[in-house]
């Protein structure tokens, strides 16, 4: 029975418990006694009963891994922070919140980089997550452990947020699909904020209807966060099996120096692949895609420094020893924060101090200003951008531990969009060295359900059906 | 570039104590980074806009009226150290220089 549970989709699941060929509990259990027995690191919190009624609603007892950065009511909820050890917050998340209204229930919470800052799971302050295509690897980060999680079938499906490209890179590395929405489509409520003018909320899952369908019910304005909007239509279910009329732009900046050649090969199939569909392929230029991650590592740890200011020993989380006031702050945030999270406090600390704040915050916030201008001119030439998701396969646990710099340049292919605060997707359509290769598709803001019915077209073409060995 | 004694600077505006090893290691770090993120200087930006956010809002309003919030209890059962009334710090006053 479990193993015929863990073959189904989420839709899947949730059609099969609605027509009550499938029971709830069932499903619950199978999947936590999983989450329960995980050796890959992917969990930091497991839901220990199965939870009463869930609400009646499409998702209807489905559960769901959910980012540690999420606050969930009463849940340990600590952005794999030890400066947020044990903290369980008193309200949960609009995202969560929404899909609880809508019938999931929460499976756990997912191990992640540090306040979601890193693109290989290492800067946890609760340990790494393992890859689960091959141990030795990284499964990608931000939300590293809720890509393990769902390539491994630990989870039917999970939520996890992109900054930089910490849905869609992790996605890319474990082999499955995982979509950042236009800035603003999911509320940041509850949220633990990196980088608020970037951060936003997304779902990672086996398949493009998956995705579809769980983005559908976390979307919407939210009065908590003025910054969000909602979408203009409905997320539909993707049904398209053909690209005919759809016109597909490739960036020669985010294609060409630096992608592996194994990855250059998976993407320049796929790319023929769309032509075969009936779609038209042809360069377009985002000229300043190349300064991306210079601005990028200017703007996100900028705004981190001022997040982080509030851990500070007072509020939540734990609080150091102290002979002062003083050393209480400096003490506690010794203590509990890790090397990654201090070496971005200090960039964005250095980047807004009197004296820098024009030569860096200023000039990339404009740089910020040419990379949406490029995809907005780009845009009236093409319908959707494509690129690969990562430079790289998924690399070693250790490799780029030693040299931040190279492991930012991990996001170079993924930190465009956010910038400019669009929508983009990321699917596998192949293997290299035995590893998954992400594709990623971009397009304008609030065009969630063009990028959805390609991507569903797309994913029925490649017929990509890489499921890592199952314990 | 940046300099250890930045690097000490930056790290008392951040509030962060980093041990001498840190220092060492920030500083190193810091300037391959920024050395990377200096390339944004090739670019002629004048004229350019900067972009601090990317959705294009009005002011969002609410009516100023009271709603329900956090009990006072709820929002001080996570505190490392509260009295019941509020959250318990040591006395401010800087023993030390800053």
């Amino acid at each position: 029975m479990s193993q015929a549970v863990l073959e189904l989709s989420a839709a899947q699941a949730a059609a099969q418990i609605r027509g009550g060929e499938l029971a709830a509990e069932e499903l619950f259990r199978v999947y936590r006694d999983r989450a329960a027995a995980e050796e890959l690191g992917a969990f930091l919190w497991v839901a220990e009963e199965v939870p009463d009624a869930p609400a009646d609603g499409p998702l209807q007892g489905v559960p769901v891994a959910v980012k540690d950065l999420f606050c969930v009511g009463d849940v340990p909820s600590a952005a794999g922070s030890r400066i947020l050890e044990g903290y369980r917050p008193p309200y949960t998340a609009t995202a969560v919140e929404r899909l609880l209204l809508a019938g999931a229930t929460v499976l756990g919470k997912t191990n992640m980089d540090e306040f979601a800052m890193g693109s290989s799971n290492e800067n946890s302050g609760f340990g790494p997550v393992r890859n689960p295509w091959d141990e030795t690897k990284v499964p990608g980060g931000s939300s590293g452990g809720s890509a393990a999680a769902v390539a491994a079938g630990l989870a039917p499906w999970a939520i996890g947020t992109d900054t930089g490209g910490s849905i869609r890179q992790p996605a890319s590395l474990c082999g499955i699909v995982g979509m950042k929405p236009t800035y603003g489509a999911v509320s940041r409520y509850g949220m633990i904020a990196f980088a608020s003018s970037l951060d936003q909320a997304g779902p990672l899952t086996r398949d493009v209807t998956d995705c579809a369908l769980l983005l559908s019910h976390m979307v919407g304005a939210d009065p908590c966060d003025c910054t969000s909007t909602g979408l203009p239509e409905d997320i539909r279910l993707p049904v398209a099996e053909r690209l005919d009329g759809l016109r597909f732009g490739v960036p020669p900046e985010l294609t060409g120096a630096g992608v592996d050649p194994g990855v250059k090969v998976v993407f320049d199939a796929t790319v023929e692949r769309i032509e075969q569909l009936g779609g038209s392929v042809e360069p377009v230029a985002l000229p300043h895609a190349g300064h991306a991650i210079a601005a990028y590592y200017v703007i996100a740890p900028a705004e981190a420094s001022a997040n982080l200011a509030r851990y500070d020993g007072v509020r939540f989380g734990p609080r150091a020893g102290h002979t002062d006031l003083l050393s209480l702050y400096e003490e506690t945030r010794e203590e509990g924060f890790g090397t990654e999270v201090k070496r971005r406090i200090m960039l964005g600390t250095y980047a807004l101090s009197s004296g820098y704040y024009e030569a860096y915050y200023g000039r990339a916030q404009r740089v910020r200003t040419k990379i949406a201008d490029d995809f907005r001119a780009a845009f009236e030439r093409v319908d959707l951008i494509v690129t690969p998701t990562s430079p790289t396969v998924a690399f070693g646990l250790g490799e780029r531990t030693e040299d931040p710099l190279a492991m930012y340049l991990s996001d170079a292919l993924t930190v465009p969009m956010p910038l400019a605060g669009l929508p983009a997707i990321s699917i596998p359509t192949g293997m290299s060295d035995g590893l998954p290769v992400g594709f990623q598709i971009a397009g304008p803001a609030f065009s969630e359900n063009r990028i959805l019915e390609a991507a569903h077209a797309i994913e029925r073409a490649v017929g990509f059906d890489g499921a890592p060995p199952r314990g | 570039m940046i300099e250890r004694e930045q690097v000490l600077h930056v790290a008392r505006l951040a509030r962060l104590r980093l041990t001498d090893d840190e220092v060492e290691r920030m500083t190193g770090e810091l300037s391959g980074i920024l050395d990377h993120i200096e390339k944004i200087g090739e670019l002629n930006l004048e004229e350019v806009a900067p972009t601090a956010h990317v959705v294009e809002l009005e002011n969002v309003l609410r009516p100023d009226e009271p709603r329900p919030s956090l009990s006072r209890e709820r929002a001080l059962d996570q505190a490392p150290d509260s009295d019941g009334v509020g959250f318990r710090v040591p006395r401010p006053g800087a023993t030390r220089e800053d």
